[in-house]
């Protein structure tokens, strides 16, 4: 392991480099002349949450993805902290996608994985891990198979796994969208547990309840575009785009 | 010339009786094919997990090479072997020709294209799953191939199977390697085609009934372990 991994996490930020503010410049990303994603500027600093919306296929996953590195933009650029994306501090951001990716291990070898590839002292893992777990309400399932556990078991430990890392970006495609209330709120709970410790979220829901509970600030996209930014409560009571007023009102937009 | 019926009785004698010439031949087949096996796999897992995870220039046409050498004619392979060990060849002076060696060598050439590709495949597989995940959590090439090698372990287990068989039951090869000197390198194919040319049919049976077992054992605990694996979704 290099010098790095033996530092404390705050330091251990610093001499990795961070990742705040996350910025796009020009982004663009077009597959088969289609136009997936056209956005001039975007600029993600602060603490809070952010919620991207907006219809599907308007391209919120993809966004998540370029702004988290996973995809090259066509034109533009995405800029972590002034600096273009690089592996090493790709370890300050978290991501949980709509469907987790759990490895063929047990639920704590999951988290266990991922602190040690971070980097994270290894006398640090073993107490860490119970934390994580203990914190998703899964300490009981410690040792099962992450693969055999309930969607919502899984979710959890995914969300649980990212924010063991303690990310100073947290980013979220639909962690929310097949699970039953109870679960939806328990993965809720995490995110809002995390935003108070000082992580980033953005997050992508479909779900304009949770977007009110959770997030201060909405980006709302349409067709690869951001047509509006605002404040929650600004968005909430008085939208500005049509499209933003239809999806908030349910109505089927063309 | 032996009835078949007869034969057989006398096979199944000689496997009964614990034949410790039969026995020799048995274990020396083992020891070979597994050993061979074994070398093909250091060699060839993490090659196929390579080819999985890399993509560089003649990557492309490495995989089409590995797949077509899949199909390697054994007697080609014996022959080039041959050469290459013989006494004006260029590992001559290894005496390594008519060795148990030289017959572990040939088996090696010849399943290490099969585990690679297998294992190229499905690792490939695991990696669709997984790539994203293990880009953001940072991790570097060697681990994602570590970590997709060991997550894939019981789907590997299949593809080294597949070697084994491959290696066992191969006759090329081995008898022109390792000439199928009595007590030396006579394993179970060679003795088959050797026994069943003199006529010798009772032995030949009993060599076959025993190759024909072992291949079925060792599928079986394979796919029973893969099913257990599978079932606590470790596979
Ligand atoms: N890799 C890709 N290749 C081609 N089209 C893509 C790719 N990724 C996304 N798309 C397209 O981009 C559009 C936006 O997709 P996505 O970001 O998943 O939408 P959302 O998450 O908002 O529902 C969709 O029309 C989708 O088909
Ligand atoms: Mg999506």
């Amino acid at each position: 392991m290099h010098e790095a991994a033996a530092l404390p996490v705050s330091r251990r930020a610093e001499a990795e480099g961070a990742v705040r503010p996350l910025e796009g410049l020009g982004l663009r990303v077009e597959r088969a002349g289609r136009v997936l994603l056209d956005i001039p500027e975007l600029r993600m600093s602060g603490s809070e949450i952010t919620a991207l919306m907006g219809f599907n296929g308007s391209g919120k996953s993809l966004l998540l993805r370029v702004l988290a590195g996973l995809v090259q933009p066509d034109a533009g650029t995405v800029l972590w902290a002034g600096r273009p994306p690089g592996r090493e501090r790709a370890r300050r951001l978290g991501f949980v996608f709509q469907k987790p990716v759990l490895l063929r291990r047990s639920a704590a070898a999951n988290i266990r994985y991922a602190l040690k590839v971070a980097g994270f002292p290894r006398a640090e893992i073993a107490g860490r891990t119970e934390a994580a777990l203990a914190s998703a309400g899964l300490q009981g399932l410690a040792g099962s198979p992450a693969r055999v556990l309930s969607g919502g078991e899984q979710q959890r430990l995914a969300v649980a796994r990212a924010l063991a890392l303690e990310p100073e970006v947290l980013f979220l495609d639909e962690p929310t969208a097949s699970l039953d209330p109870g679960s939806t709120l328990a993965i809720e709970a995490l995110v809002a547990g995390a935003r108070g410790r000082g992580t980033k979220i953005v997050l992508v829901t479909h779900d304009a309840g949770q977007a009110r509970r959770l997030a201060q600030e909405i980006l709302f996209l349409q067709q690869g575009r951001l047509v509006e930014r605002a404040s929650a409560g600004q968005f909430f009571t008085g939208p500005q785009s049509e499209a933003a007023r239809a999806f908030l009102e349910g109505r089927i937009h063309i | 010339m032996q009835d078949f019926g007869s034969a057989v009785w006398q096979a199944l004698g000689l496997v009964a009786s614990f034949d410790r010439d039969l026995l020799e031949i048995v274990l020396l087949s083992l020891r070979v094919s597994l050993t061979a096996v074994l070398a093909a796999g250091l060699v060839g897992l993490p090659l196929g997990a390579v080819l999985a995870v890399l993509r560089f220039p003649g990557s492309g046409l490495l995989v089409v090479l590995l797949n077509a050498m899949m199909g390697l004619p054994p007697v080609v392979v014996g022959l080039v072997l041959y050469l290459l060990l013989s006494h004006a060849g260029v590992l001559g002076p290894l005496n390594l020709l008519y060795t148990p060696t030289a017959m572990i060598v040939a088996q090696a050439v010849l399943v290490t294209p099969i585990i690679a590709a297998l294992a190229r495949q499905t690792v490939a597989d695991i990696r669709g799953e997984y790539r994203e995940q293990l880009q953001v959590l940072g991790v570097s090439r060697r681990t994602e191939v570590a970590t997709l090698l060991w997550d894939a372990r019981y789907s590997l287990l299949t593809a080294m199977v597949a070697g084994f068989g491959r290696a066992i039951a191969e006759v090329g090869a081995v008898i022109i390697v390792g000439g199928n000197i009595n007590h030396v390198t006579r394993v179970m194919t060679t003795t088959i085609a050797l026994e069943t040319s003199k006529g010798n049919l009772a032995l030949a049976l009993g060599l076959g009934m025993i190759l024909l077992s072992l291949t079925i054992l060792v599928n079986a605990a394979v796919q029973g372990l893969r099913a257990t694996a599978a079932r606590t979704a470790y596979a």
